[in-house]
């Protein structure tokens, strides 16, 4: 059993407009511990612009023995990939 | 003293005290009481031995004897150090360690803060760098002393005990002497009178958060602006400098 405080998960934005990456998980006690515990562990080596944790408790998970009624329907319509459209000439960041 | 040897003794003060406290810290790696926290506090240590890194490039540059930033921190001798008596205060528990950096941190705040508008250009420009860190590991220690003095029993009384103990160390932190006169004149230094009243407002301000004694100001020590130290700066310093001493000739 996992006898420490709590449990966070930690999200990190490398750049601004980019979108937050899971990184790991940190104990803390509140909110401001884990903001500054999540920033000591992940974000040392720089390259950062946000940073948010959240209680594990909080997260919501899909089930795993849903995942075939999920996931596995999607699998099929290869005609959902963004891959059969032509990309207009001059046209950036597609 | 010209003013340029006195810059040379400030900088010595400023480097010293962030090597002295960033050593101290550096003591608790993997002895954190958990990883995170271990990881916390090893980071502001590596922040202190940074700034101290400046301080002293800075200092070697103003020296005329030639002394290295390296000769300045591994070869001086104990009587030589500056330091405040409060940086070189042992880890004891981690009570001392966090009631150490609060007391500290806050006045190191002010101080920078305020030199980030000296004359010396490059005596402001270490300043505004160090500031940012320094606002950390304030903010750091700031909510620890909320949480262990609204904790548990033990926490506070911990937390309280340090701050009795420590306390007679924070006189020392806003005495000024010629040095320090002489470089205020010429707008150099920072005026501790100023600094002195508004770390008291922090330090009141916080305690009352933590439901801590604001403990009072009777006999407090002094020493550390003539080289005098508590027993403790010896031992720290011949751990530090060990390296050195046993192979003088020894590069990294």
């Amino acid at each position: 059993m996992d006898t420490q405080l709590d449990l966070w998960e930690v999200f990190v934005q490398s750049k601004s407009g980019q979108p937050f990456k899971h990184a790991g998980s940190v104990h803390a006690s509140d909110k401001q511990m884990a903001l500054q515990n999540a920033r000591d562990v992940y974000t040392r080596r720089g390259e950062t612009s946000g940073l948010w944790v959240v209680r594990a408790v909080d997260i919501v998970a899909a089930d795993l023995e849903d995942s075939e009624m999920l996931f596995d329907p999607s699998n099929e319509k290869i005609y959902r990939h963004p891959t059969f459209y032509e990309v207009p000439e001059g046209a950036k960041n597609i | 003293m010209t003013k340029k040897d006195a810059l040379f003794q400030y900088c010595l003060r400023l480097g010293d005290d962030a090597v002295v406290l960033g050593h101290r810290l550096a003591e608790l790696c993997s002895r954190g009481p958990f990883l995170e926290e271990d990881l916390a506090l090893t980071n502001i240590a590596l922040d202190l031995t940074g700034q101290a890194q400046l301080f002293f490039l800075y200092a070697a540059e103003l020296d005329n004897k030639g002394q290295s930033a390296d000769d300045l921190v591994y070869r001086r001798p104990e009587r030589q150090f500056y330091n405040h008596l409060l940086c070189e205060q042992p880890n004891t528990d981690f009570g001392y360690t966090i009631v150490r950096q609060f007391l500290f941190s806050a006045y190191h705040c002010f101080l920078l803060e305020d030199l980030c508008t000296s004359q010396d250009e490059h005596l402001a420009d270490i300043s505004k760098k160090a500031l940012k860190e320094s606002r950390y590991h304030l903010s750091h220690a700031t909510d620890w002393m909320v949480r262990l003095g609204q904790g548990t029993k033990e926490s506070k009384q911990r937390a309280q005990q340090a701050l009795d103990a420590l306390w007679m160390y924070t006189g020392e932190l806003f005495e000024m002497d010629d040095i320090d006169l002489q470089l205020l004149e010429a707008n150099v230094a920072a005026d501790l009178h100023t600094i002195r009243n508004m770390w008291q407002q922090e330090i009141a301000q916080t305690l009352k958060r933590a439901g801590l004694q604001q403990p009072e100001d009777n006999f407090m020590q002094t020493g550390s602006r003539k080289g005098v130290h508590t027993e403790h700066l010896g031992h720290l310093l011949a751990e530090m400098q060990s390296l050195v001493r046993a192979y003088p000739e020894a590069a990294w």
